[in-house]
């Protein structure tokens, strides 16, 4: 039996939970902006028709935003994890098989579903999750994710369709394939849409019909793969279960900027604190950090300075102190006075599973004695909430002059005790 | 480098059953072991569609939901007749016993010192959750 696969996704997802707990929200428009406020990452459809461009910086809107009365909040990641965490539930609940793609995307296997009660399953999805969770989406069925996401973008654009959206039939999908541009398909980028335009396609249905040998020449394997998937068959399998992590990034823009040395340290040990906790929460460990920091290019007239270095460490830790350790050795290898850096980060690739990992022969750390202290270290933090307990190089939260600004954060309704929302007679 | 505020011993893991030494006599509670009763379970039906609510005010404490109480307000619950719901009216949020008939549906105070709730027949009503329960501390513990 050929397989079924849906898209569903939460419309402007992180200003969709917003309004679930602010009431004063409805109908008004409504955008949340990214870490430190950098510019809009999610516009309610009122916002959009205000001309509010995704991506689009703050500085830029914000004038706007005051004349329209736009309301505008941070970026609440507790909130919309947390959400999120409840839509996937429900998801599960109608299908086995879900594969989160997203925080705010996800695959279901629907092929055991009969073709025809596909379009019900759809809505009576949809109409759970909004009714539990307060959050509207849209759901796209096809035989391959290529489809279904295609098909997930007709259901969020075309008003008659209702929120939902299935390809699975020969005829219908021909239908629809003809009258959408090809830009709307997934994993093509912007060279790639001009290259097809160049070989003649106007329509999906054009891209579809091309012979796939050509276009691998033109396009790579990703191209002919695409033309498989446009064409019913599936190259891209559903991922249940999340792929082992391959490298971790903590980075982070300062709220300003950043000039001196022991300010730079301590910002990168936080971020090195932070890279340590994940780590640990899957096991995985690392023989090396990259550290960066570098100026913005927004501040025109100032010298430009971007830095980065690779320090390892004798063997594979996930051990906080060690990797602070390594993280601001590397900051004072390549510090430079003079500059006004914006943004700073620690990277590291190649992770390894900490159980299976080789030890050091010589000057290796002592796992055991780290192991014990970090397991402490990270159940008072569950405790007492992130940052109850932190190494003194990388500083308490109010004496962090750079850290990530949300100014305009709201509540963190779901998670903590002090932040549910309070509701009287009226 | 300095760690800040430890004194906490390292977990331990407790075996289920204590037993300590294989050769002994086995303790004769071992066949009547249950799982531990979880409040998270008595309280919280349908976790995906529940949700915390502080209580503000004593309209309610006709239905037992006094000020600062903490409600369970389940969203996948269909409300029925003399169930405390939060609903949002015109645009404001509040808490009110349900009541239907046919397609008529009125709310009200639980309070005896209120006034009767006028519903307007244009109002725009929709019921945000139903309270499915709720917890009133009768020591208060720190909040926060």
């Amino acid at each position: 039996m050929s397989q079924a696969i849906a898209l569903i996704d939460g419309n402007s997802f992180y200003c969709s939970c917003e309004r679930v707990f602010d009431v004063k929200l409805r109908s008004v428009p409504v955008i949340v902006l990214s870490n430190n406020d950098g510019c809009a990452i999610a516009r309610t459809a009122e916002a959009k028709a205000l001309g509010i461009r995704m991506g689009e910086p703050w500085f830029k809107i914000r004038e706007l935003c005051r004349t329209e009365r736009v309301r505008v909040f941070s970026s609440n990641y507790a909130l919309y994890g947390d959400m999120s965490a409840r839509a996937n539930e429900v998801y599960r609940r109608f299908s086995p098989r879900v594969e989160i793609y997203s925080i705010d995307e996800s695959f279901l296997d629907l092929t055991d579903v009969a073709p025809g009660r596909r379009l019900e399953l759809a809505r009576d999805l949809r109409a759970t999750v909004h009714r539990w969770t307060g959050i509207p989406t849209c759901v796209g069925i096809g035989p391959t994710k290529t489809l279904a996401k295609l098909a997930n973008h007709l259901a969020k654009t075309n008003p008659a369709l209702a929120g939902v959206c299935d390809l699975s039939d020969d005829n219908e999908r021909s239908h629809w394939l003809c009258r959408t541009a090809l830009e709307e398909v997934w994993g093509i980028g912007r060279a790639s849409q001009a290259k097809l335009r160049a070989l003649g396609c106007d329509s999906v249905a054009d891209v579809r019909d091309l012979d796939p040998r050509p276009v691998r020449r033109a396009l790579t394997v990703v191209g002919e793969r695409i033309i498989h998937e446009l064409r019913g068959r599936a190259c891209l399998s559903l991922e249940t279960v999340a792929a082992t992590r391959k490298g971790c990034a903590v980075t982070r823009s300062f709220s300003s900027r950043v000039e001196d040395l022991a300010t730079m340290e301590q910002a990168v040990a936080a971020h090195a604190t932070r890279l340590g906790e994940k780590l640990r929460r899957e096991r995985l460990g690392t023989d090396h950090v990259t550290v960066f920091f570098h100026t913005s290019e927004h501040d025109t007239g100032n010298p430009q300075r971007s830095a980065s270095t690779v320090v390892t460490l004798p063997e594979a830790t996930s051990d906080t102190l060690a990797l602070i350790k390594a993280a601001t050795a590397g900051v004072r290898r390549i510090w430079k006075t003079g500059y006004r850096y914006s943004k700073a980060g620690v990277i590291t690739v190649d992770l390894v599973p900490l159980a299976a990992s080789q030890r050091a022969l010589f000057d290796g750390l002592d796992r055991e004695r780290g192991g014990a202290l970090m397991d402490a270290l990270d159940a008072c933090n569950r405790r007492w909430g992130r940052g109850a307990v932190v190494p003194g190089t990388a500083g308490f939260g109010s004496q962090r002059t750079w850290s990530t600004r949300f100014d305009m954060r709201s509540p963190r309704y779901t998670t903590r005790i002090a932040d549910i929302p309070v509701v009287g007679s009226a | 480098m300095q760690i800040y505020g430890i004194s906490l011993g390292y977990p331990i893991p407790l075996p289920l059953l204590a037993r300590p030494v294989a050769a002994g006599f086995p303790s004769p509670a071992d066949d009547f072991i249950e799982e531990e009763i979880d409040l998270q379970r008595l309280l919280i039906v349908n976790r995906p569609a529940t949700f915390l609510v502080r209580v503000a005010g004593d309209s309610m404490v006709g239905k037992s939901l006094f000020n600062d109480d903490l409600a369970i307000v389940d969203r996948s619950l269909e409300p029925q007749n003399g169930d405390v719901v939060m609903v949002d009216v015109d645009g404001e949020r509040s808490f009110k016993v349900w009541q239907r008939q046919g397609h008529r549906v009125s709310l009200a105070f639980a309070n005896p010192r209120y006034p009767a709730f006028n519903l307007s027949p244009s109002a725009v009503v929709e019921v945000w959750g139903v309270v499915s329960a709720s917890i009133n501390p009768r020591r208060r513990a720190q909040r926060g």
